[in-house]
């Protein structure tokens, strides 16, 4: 059992949506993003990688699978890298069926450096495949600031429907998307598969330009789908603003008491409650 | 034959660490080269199939989207040489630990024994140097000879050596054999003496006689010899007592006994500084505070958060490790305070880091004297340390500061902080009570041991000197840590184990030493404890510091469940004894008994100190002449000073925000930049309760005088925590004291003097404390922070680091430092002095001398009781803290950090200097600002306090200041802002 987790199921109403939570090895943002999770409605839980590669059938449970972000192995050898390498040789057929099933899942920060890493994002043509990467920020440094994020209007991606664009806070070092080459880029873009970019404060483009792109990302890519919007993967921390209060600047204007992060679960638990419950 | 791989990024790519590299260079030494390319190196000392080194070099160490690699074969070129830096054999080498696991995960098998990855890095440099110049890059600039080597090579020389390693492979050859020595104390005092500096014991003549006395006594000896032991005191025995005994642990000279003569000849005596002050400071306040839980002797102290939840605080300096190796010395300091709160009561979560440094200015252009770093390079290891050691570990770091002066080049201090929450019931037991019951077993968990930081405990005990032990650096491991912490959350929630601590200063020594009083006894077999490498001796395998280890005692009926919940989250467990009721700390090595000393010797044996102290009050210097030239040139250069310009480059590389809690973060404002007075945290979802974390620290008044010096950074960190919106009577603090030595001696000729600032020191601590209701609820202290080779001393000005942590009942009603909208309202709250001494002004002006700023803590408590029902009721819209540069800085960051335009007039101050009022440093005051529809009910509460409206926020964007003699003068807000930030913005 994990800290923080009901010690037993007391609650009266079922809960339908189940998300799991992983967790182990430095990832670092399980509780936030499992009490996200929890506040759009889904039943979370955290669950260490060890327990999962032991008995791969628990899966079957959920519906939402979250890979937290953190510091996996320390961002040894690269960010993600070793992490990437222990899903796809110890669970790849289980997150292969995961797929396959329509469920979804959403890789944040260091989550989304392990899913690239491991080729399942962009997920071109269904197959994992590694095309596109996050490496190091132009700037060389690890750096904590909040960007302005603007959503594809045109979007198929179950998990920003109706998010029309966003503050976030960004916390890496390691956030440049670049992509193999020209083809893939243009490929991301024709299949909609570029979701989130970083923009200036009044929408207009950042067009790689600092702090308004944090990290040189090429085509100001904060975050990518793969082809059915199912699987989301974002460098930006949607599970770091579910409160007005986690804004920097939330003293000064009226904002809403809940987060614009907390819309993003909401649409899957959602989506999952339709689709896949 | 070991296999080399190397990895860059691809011709054409950007290179961000090349990059950063050449610009260090340029700045830090004033090389400039033509280009430099880093490349990652992995040596792969293990047996390897042509087949199986592709699949790890394609899959494993290569990114295809950016990286070219090479097996056994140089990927370098087009430069003129080539710098290749790695680790000493027994340093620990994280990257490598984790690149021998997902060797593992790519081959489907583990490493055989012996096998190892190492990870060095070679930079390859183009243009504009020579072999000379790079061996003094790579000593100066990309290497620590303390734990890492380096090779240099030229182009040509690469040729012949093609793809082979250029470093010997950091194996450990064994340096010592694993024997038991008896040391014979049947020695005339000097050789006692030298015996104690020779083996690091740090102890004193008369602490080694109380020894020497033990040993000899007919009781000791006639049980020994029963036991099988000699009478002469065994290797380990005499390094468990110097540990144990030693100023680090024991604290001695706060316990000491003191005669204290005042100013007029008047003597006293002070029976322990920390019972006359630091606890009865918290005894009085304990009668009008009901939220302690635990104070003073557990590893932090606790305080209740809330109904369901304790909150638990820390802050250790780390100053001596960081002087020989800045980033290995801070990221254990980090990571070694976390610990600290991982051994709260049963086991705290982390939730909050805190940093504070003290360096001599980054600028220093005299010479450096041996041993010591230039301190441009101690500020960028120590912060790159701390960033590495909260980042990884997923701690947001919410408070701190940098702290500048000349006197910290001989040591610069390294304060880490760490917060932490418990559910107050775990396991259906009260979480602050633990403790070892006789046949718990000793578990010790987490990393293996090594050489790395053997003693520690009695190093940071003496001044650096020439001999001072390069063992006794450590490089930390975060995610070793960070697996360990999660599995031990999880074994505390399921009730396996009964005490925890951590293993710091003294390791084993200390953890098992300080577990067994409850029992009152240990049994514990040292051969049995994992090592990182063979060789070491018994007592190093007790004393060794090395990191990321916690002590557990695991009752028998619940170690399978333990041991297997520790395998499946991949912690090393390992049972290493047994905890007794027989009255003594024994040790075993292959059977053998080798250590027996009793609890009682070993914990209450030290003899009390005996110390002189006295008090003169500094020359007065003759008052200062000021004149008001150009203020605003004055205000630019004020912001631009090193202790007031911002910070902002370094905090932006914490993670402040992970754990999503924040609510007031370091940088405030529509543009992120103006610098807040406190962190404020919500720690617990769905609850409007909070944590706000402060801090005050006052070097600069030391030399004035150390009872202000403290009473200013008492206040500062209240008043931090009361600008935010915290209530006194529901704030708690930390004391951590860091002096030169002050022990009157031939090497410290002044120690009489230096004890005196001491108790003065304590004495305001105790005022301020008292006045303010804060319980000092755990502290610390580091009394040696001296530097002498040969005859080239210096003595750090005496330091307290003030912490402090509010609750706050309710986060949604806190205030921010950044000024809202134009037409409001802006005041000035407490009295303006002419108390420009220690002042940045005066910094700025190259003077000294002046009159040190003073605290009225009465007056001022009326003042915070006021402002806190200001905020409570929603009448303030800013609220900043007045301190380092004074009303000036005060205003233009309050103005700046809005991005609107403020004017004010100085004249209603009530001091009859235009540059007093801005730049004099008197305490208890702020500035707020205020709707101007509400300045009616804001004022109605402050009646008869010190309150004055001095002008109104401004839309245009200008910074204008008007007062006596007809001084009208105005400055663009940008122009400000741009002297503020850009001094550090590295």
């Amino acid at each position: 059992m994990l800290e923080g987790q009901p010690s037993g199921s007391r609650k009266v109403q079922p809960v339908s949506v189940r998300a799991i939570v992983l967790t182990g090895f430095g990832i670092n943002c399980d509780n936030e993003t499992q009490s996200a999770l929890k506040r759009a409605g889904a039943a979370a839980d955290r669950i260490h990688l060890n327990d999962i590669i032991d008995d791969v059938s628990r899966l079957d449970a959920y519906h939402i699978f979250a890979v937290p972000g953190g510091f996996s192995f320390g961002d040894d050898i690269a960010s993600g890298k070793i992490l990437a390498n222990r899903l796809r040789y110890k669970l790849g057929d289980a997150l292969r069926k995961w797929i396959d099933d329509g469920k979804l899942m959403i890789a944040i920060c260091n989550g989304f450096q392990v899913l690239v890493k491991m080729g399942i994002l962009p997920l071109f043509d269904g197959e994992f495949a590694r095309v596109t990467t996050l490496t190091h920020n132009d700037s060389g440094r690890f750096e904590n600031r909040w960007i302005h994020l603007k959503t594809d209007p045109a979007t198929r991606c179950v998990w920003l429907k109706g998010v029309e664009g966003l503050p976030l806070p960004v916390r890496h070092g390691e956030g440049k998307f670049v992509p193999q080459n020209d083809e893939v880029l243009r490929r991301l873009q024709a299949g909609g598969q570029v979701v989130l970019r970083y923009v200036k404060p009044d929408g207009s483009p950042a067009a790689g330009a600092f702090p308004w792109n944090p990290n040189g990302a090429i085509d100001d890519i904060a975050g990518i789908c793969d082809p059915e919007g199912r699987i989301l993967g974002l460098m930006p921390h949607p599970e770091a603003f579910v409160d007005r209060t986690n804004h920097p600047a939330w003293t000064r204007a009226g904002l809403p008491d809940e987060g614009a992060g907390l819309q993003i679960f909401r649409n899957a638990v959602e989506f999952a409650r339709t689709n896949l419950v | 034959m070991p296999h080399r791989i190397e990895v860059g990024m691809k011709a054409g790519l950007h290179d961000p660490a090349g990059d950063a590299t050449r610009q260090r260079l340029a700045e830090d030494l004033g090389i400039r080269v033509d280009d430099v390319h880093v490349l990652d190196v992995y040596t792969i000392n293990a047996r390897l199939d042509d087949d199986e080194l592709e699949r790890v070099r394609t899959e494993l160490f290569t990114d295809p989207i950016i990286h070219d690699s090479t097996a056994n074969a140089s990927l370098a070129a087009g430069y003129d040489y080539v710098i290749e830096v790695g680790f000493r054999p027994g340093v620990t080498d994280n990257v490598g630990k984790s690149a021998a696991e997902g060797i593992a995960d790519t081959l489907g098998r583990s490493l055989a024994p012996g096998e190892a990855v190492y990870k060095s890095t070679l930079y390859a440099i183009k243009g504009g140097v020579s072999a000379q110049d790079c061996e003094r890059i790579a000593r100066d600039a990309l290497a620590n000879e303390l734990i890492e080597r380096w090779v240099v090579k030229s182009r040509d020389d690469m040729k012949s050596l093609d793809g082979t390693s250029l470093l010997d492979l950091p194996l450990v050859t064994q340096q010592s054999s694993p024997e038991v020595h008896r040391i014979d104390l049947e020695l005339p005092d000097g050789q006692l003496v030298q015996l104690s500096r020779d083996r690091m014991f740090a102890l004193e003549l008369h602490e080694m006689k109380a020894i020497q006395a033990h040993f000899r006594d007919p009781a000791v000896r006639a049980a020994r010899t029963r036991a099988g032991l000699s009478a002469e005191p065994t290797d380990i025995e005499l390094e468990i007592l110097a540990q144990t005994w030693s100023e680090h642990c024991k604290h001695k000279i706060f316990n000491a006994l003191i005669e204290y003569t005042d100013e007029t000849g008047a003597t006293r005596v002070i029976d322990s500084l920390f019972k006359t002050y630091v606890k009865a400071a918290t005894d009085d306040v304990a009668k009008r505070v009901d939220w302690l839980v635990s104070v003073f002797h557990d590893n932090a102290g606790l305080i209740r958060f809330d109904d369901d939840h304790n909150f638990a605080l820390k802050c250790e300096t780390h100053n001596s490790p960081s002087a020989l190796d800045p980033y290995g010395g801070a990221i254990t300091g980090i990571v070694g305070v976390n610990r600290d709160i991982l051994g709260a009561g049963m086991g705290c979560r982390c939730i909050l880091n805190t940093d504070v440094f003290c360096f001599a200015s980054p600028w220093f252009d005299g010479e450096v004297p041996p041993r010591l770093f230039h301190p441009r390079r101690v500020l960028r290891g120590v912060h790159r340390g701390v960033k590495d050691g909260g980042n990884q570990s997923g701690i947001p770091n919410v408070n701190g500061a940098i702290v500048f002066h000349e006197r910290f080049l001989g040591k610069p201090l390294v304060f880490c902080g760490t917060g932490g929450i418990i559910p107050r019931t775990v396991a259906g037991k009260p979480s602050h009570e633990k403790g070892a019951r006789p046949g718990d077993l000793i578990v010790m968990c987490g990393g293996r041991i090594g050489k790395d930081g053997i003693h520690g405990a009695t190093f940071s005990s003496e001044e650096l000197h020439e001999g001072s032990p390069a063992t006794a650096v450590q490089i930390g491991d975060p995610i070793t840590q960070k697996k360990m912490a999660d599995f031990l959350l999880e074994a505390r929630d399921l009730g396996l184990y009964t005490c925890i601590t951590d293993n710091g200063a003294g390791g084993l020594s200390s953890s098992v030493g300080e577990m067994a009083r409850t029992p009152g006894g240990a049994d514990i077999h040292l051969e049995k404890a994992p090592l990182k490498y063979a060789g070491l001796a018994p007592w190093e395998i007790f004393l060794s510091e090395a990191q990321e280890r916690m002590t557990v005692s695991v009752p028998p009926d619940k170690l399978d469940a333990f041991l297997a919940l520790s395998r499946r989250r991949a912690v090393e467990s390992t049972v290493l004894g047994e905890f007794n009721q027989s009255g003594k700390l024994q040790c075993f090595y292959n059977g053998e008994l080798i250590c027996s000393l009793d609890m009682a010797f070993l914990h209450d044996g030290v003899p009390k100190m005996k110390l002189q102290a006295v008090w003169q009050a500094p020359a007065r210097e003759p008052e200062l002449l000021v004149r008001d030239n150009d203020v605003m040139a004055d205000l630019k250069a004020v912001l631009a000073m090193p202790n007031v310009c911002s910070k902002e480059s370094f905090v932006r590389m914490y993670d402040h925000e992970v754990l999503a809690q924040s609510v007031l973060k370091q940088f405030q404002g529509p543009l992120h930049d103006g610098p807040g007075d406190a962190g404020v945290i919500r720690p617990v979802p769905g609850s409007d309760r909070g944590i706000a974390i402060s801090c005050g620290i006052c070097p600069k008044y030391s030399d004035l005088d150390t009872y202000w010096m403290m009473a200013c950074a008492a206040d500062e960190a209240v008043r931090n925590l009361i600008a935010i919106g915290a209530e006194l009577g529901l704030i708690a603090g930390l004391d951590n004291f860091c002096w030169p030595d002050p022990v009157q001696s031939e090497k410290t000729p002044d120690g009489a003097y230096k004890l005196a600032q001491l108790v003065r020191c304590c004495e305001a601590l105790y005022d301020a404390c008292t006045a303010y209701d804060i319980p000092l609820i755990s502290g610390k202290d580091s009394m040696k922070n001296d530097y002498k080779i040969g005859e080239h001393k210096i003595s750090i000005p005496p330091t307290v680091l003030f912490t402090a942590a509010a609750i706050i009942r309710d986060v949604t009603r806190v205030v921010s430092m950044d000024v809202k909208k134009p037409g409001d309202a802006v005041y000035v709250l407490g009295e303006t002095r002419n108390e420009l001494g220690g002042s940045e002004y005066l910094a700025m002006k190259g003077q000294s001398g002046g009159q040190v700023p003073t605290v009225d803590f009465e007056r001022a408590r009326k003042l915070y009781g006021a402002l806190s029902s200001a905020i409570r009721s929603g009448l303030v819209a800013s609220c900043h803290d007045c301190s380092d540069g004074g009303l000036g800085a005060a205003l233009a960051e309050s103005a700046l950090g809005g991005s609107l335009g403020m004017h004010v007039d100085l004249s209603g101050l009530g001091v009859d200097s235009n540059t007093v009022a801005l730049f004099s440093e008197s305490q208890s005051r702020f500035v707020v600002t205020v709707e101007s529809a509400q300045t009616a009910a804001f004022e109605s509460l402050f009646a008869g306090l010190p309150v004055r409206r001095i002008g109104e926020v401004r839309a245009d964007a200008a910074f204008r200041v008007t007062g006596r003699d007809g001084l009208d003068a105005s400055m663009p807000i940008d122009e400000l802002r741009t002297a503020w930030k850009s001094p550090m913005q590295w």
